[in-house]
């Protein structure tokens, strides 16, 4: 497969008056065409920024991407001017957003918001474009989809919102979809609903997706690579299977041993990742980690790890990646299982 | 006051009576729906809980889930009087809590307090910690002068892992997981015996949420506090929980001891619940069966006839959308409301 994109030191920092706000600060990565990518992270650690760095919507001021490449398709996006971008935005790339309701004009029906793209980039007639708005509602699992092309926004639950968001993205058959935190707003079942349709209808037109998410588990079912990210930087990158069957950052390892999960044994008390995320503003020397971290060395306070390949396809920011691989240090931190069944 | 029958009832915990902290029978709130400006006329009314029952031990958590509109916030807010419902019966440590004056309610919150979903919103930007921590403890005269108040402040902060010294800040200057540990502080400040956690932790980022967990459950220990704790998160809820009630569209559709309710669900509402969450391994998850709902919850406005579960549920018959099926003990501690689970017997 083609790379679609390649990303290389991007950097976005924001200037405010407490200071420089390094949200995106050198990131490098590609994706192949029609491959899933999964971008995990908690607040603040710059995921979306670097979305929105991508469509080139970060706000200016305060906003700025600085440096770096994004090759798109054989073009790099951040060198072409407005206009230019304006054509591949909602064309050849696309964006789905955490919030429909907020996302959604409250004021046009959702014909009037699927016609424009459909007109503007496809070039269709009026009637064309109604009646490829009624198909594309149909596609996405709405049902009497004549009658709900005429509805606003406010008519439609949660979930259907985010389908008709997902309608408008595919509209104009893109190379890629970004879809930041998509079901983070919706209920566990309706989430289930939401990512199997972008996945079936992904897989179908073979489209690129980036899933920002701070759920883990969304990114295990879902993704193919993964890129975690803390602090503006990726810290560990790889095929999905890899990174949850053998991470070696101790921020993925603390993120993985955090979370209560369905399918161990419970654990008699959760280990949490202690402290708090750094303050991008005074980012520390060294590794932005290391004053959380249980297996910070005198090395990490001075030199800040670079990302490197640890094996084919699977590259950390770490300095002792290599000895996080032998399970005896890490059971050294770790706390036993209670003794319990594991339900299936 | 009215006590408390000694009748075998849904939702029995089973134990002697002065094990049961809280036992709520056939709760209901129905919210009005008013149509008119000048006279307003009830049109409609919301079910928001209808017939939910359980009981809950003392010094356990007991663990509520359900998706958003499942009624699960309402039945806390009803637990701690903050609505007043339509019908059925709360007792507290054996008392009623529906027949109390507002001065002996008032009085009963010392008892029962809550913590709320979100660190940002439920705490006065204009307050200092320390004061949104004490003033509880002056509303209820628990100190007696300011040095014995600002001694206890201190304490507080300091049992929920935050330093002394934080008393003089404000709530903007604080992260989410320190605002969540204010929010604690405060419902601990009068001693409580029971505390709502409503959402405790659905807000805060997965690294943070553990620490607030474990604060949670290591405060339980030292106060030998009863939670109720409710949740949409199903692995947080496992945790933390003893026992587990599942909700749907107000009805309490399943409750069981939380690893009989994770390795043995039964209502097949709970089992899409389960196995809609997906494991943070990819290989496994793969393997896992699913069952994928279709449709979405319908409106509490109009809830469907019968077992209000039926239009999305894969296993429906056709009694199912005439009969409304109770919740029933299909198995020793094991409740379910559906026909169609082994056990449960006829109409």
């Amino acid at each position: 497969m083609a790379t679609l994109l390649q990303v290389t030191g991007l950097k976005t920092h924001f200037y405010t008056f407490e200071g420089t706000v390094k949200a995106v600060d050198g990131i490098t990565y590609d994706l192949e065409e029609g491959e899933t990518l999964g971008l995990v992270g908690e607040s603040g650690c710059g995921k979306s920024v670097s979305a929105l760095s991508l469509m080139r919507l970060i706000p200016d001021p305060p906003g700025k991407t600085i440096e770096g490449e994004v090759l798109f398709d054989g073009e790099d996006i951040l060198k072409i001017d407005m206009d230019e971008m304006r054509r591949i935005r909602g064309s050849k790339m696309s964006m789905v957003f955490q919030e429909p309701m907020t996302s959604l004009n409250p004021v046009l029906t959702v014909e009037k918001q699927l016609t424009e793209t459909l007109e503007l980039h496809m070039g269709m007639s009026g009637q064309e474009a109604k009646k490829a708005a009624a198909e594309l509602l149909e596609r996405v699992g709405i049902p009497d989809p004549e009658r709900r092309v005429k509805q606003y926004p406010h008519q439609f639950s949660g979930g259907m919102r985010q389908r008709v968001m997902i309608a408008m993205a595919l509209s104009c058959n893109p190379k890629l979809i970004i879809a930041d935190e998509p079901t983070t707003a919706l209920d566990v079942t309706i989430q289930a609903q939401i990512l199997e349709l972008m996945k079936g209808l992904t897989t179908e037109f073979g489209v690129a997706l980036i899933i920002i998410t701070h759920n883990l588990g969304v990114v295990a079912r879902y993704a193919d690579r993964v890129n975690i990210m803390y602090a503006g930087k990726i810290i560990e990158r790889g095929t999905a299977k890899e990174i949850y069957a053998n991470p070696r950052h101790p921020y993925t390892i603390g993120l993985l041993n955090s979370v209560p999960r369905l399918d161990l044994p419970r654990l008699a008390k959760l280990q949490p990742i202690e402290g708090q995320p750094p303050d991008l503003i005074n980012l520390p020397d060294g590794c932005a980690f290391r004053a959380r971290c249980r297996y910070a060395i005198d090395k990490c306070a001075t030199d800040t790890p670079p990302l490197t390949t640890l094996t084919e396809g699977h590259l950390t920011a770490c300095w002792r990646s290599e000895e996080l691989g032998d399970a005896a240090v890490r059971a050294a931190a770790a706390l036993p299982a209670e003794p319990e069944s594991a339900p299936t | 006051m009215t006590t408390m029958p000694d009748t075998q009832t849904v939702g029995d915990a089973g134990g002697a009576d002065s094990d049961i902290i809280l036992d709520v029978r056939d709760l209901k709130m129905h919210f009005p729906v008013t149509s008119g400006i000048l006279f307003q006329r009830t049109v409609a009314s919301i079910k928001a809980v209808d017939g939910v029952s359980f009981q809950v031990k003392r010094g356990e958590t007991f663990g509520l889930v359900g998706e958003s509109g499942c009624g699960k916030t309402t039945t806390g807010r009803c637990i701690l009087q903050l609505y007043k419902p339509t019908s059925g019966q709360i007792f507290f440590d054996g008392e009623e809590l529906s027949t109390l004056s507002s001065r002996q309610m008032r009085a009963k919150r010392r008892e029962m307090q809550v913590i709320f979903q979100d660190p940002y919103s439920s705490l006065n930007p204009r307050m200092t910690a320390g004061n949104i921590i004490g003033e509880p403890l002056i509303v209820h005269g628990l100190v007696a002068n300011k040095a014995e108040y600002r001694e206890r402040v201190a304490e507080l902060l300091q049992n929920v892992g935050l330093n002394p010294y934080m008393a003089d800040r404000f709530p903007h200057e604080f992260s989410g997981g320190q605002r969540q540990r204010i929010g604690v502080a405060r419902a601990l400040s009068v001693s409580p015996k029971f505390i709502v956690a409503d959402e405790p932790v659905s807000a805060l980022d997965v690294s943070i949420q553990a620490q607030i967990i474990n604060l949670l459950e290591e405060l339980q220990e030292q106060f030998g506090l009863t939670f109720l704790f409710i949740a949409h998160d199903l692995s947080v809820v496992r945790h933390i929980s003893d026992r587990v009630g599942v909700m749907y569209l107000g009805h309490l559709v399943e409750l069981a001891d939380r690893n009989e309710i994770y390795v043995n669900p039964l209502h097949p509402y709970t089992k899409a619940l389960l196995s809609a969450v997906p494991i943070p391994d990819p290989v496994l998850d793969a393997q896992r069966e699913r069952v994928l709902l279709t449709g979405e919850v319908p409106s509490p406005l109009n809830p469907p006839s019968g077992c209000v579960f039926h239009p999305r549920c894969p296993i429906a018959i056709d009694d199912c959308n005439s009969n409304v099926p109770e919740l029933r003990e299909v198995a020793p501690g094991h409740w379910a409301s559906c026909l169609r689970v082994p056990g449960y017997g006829s109409y």
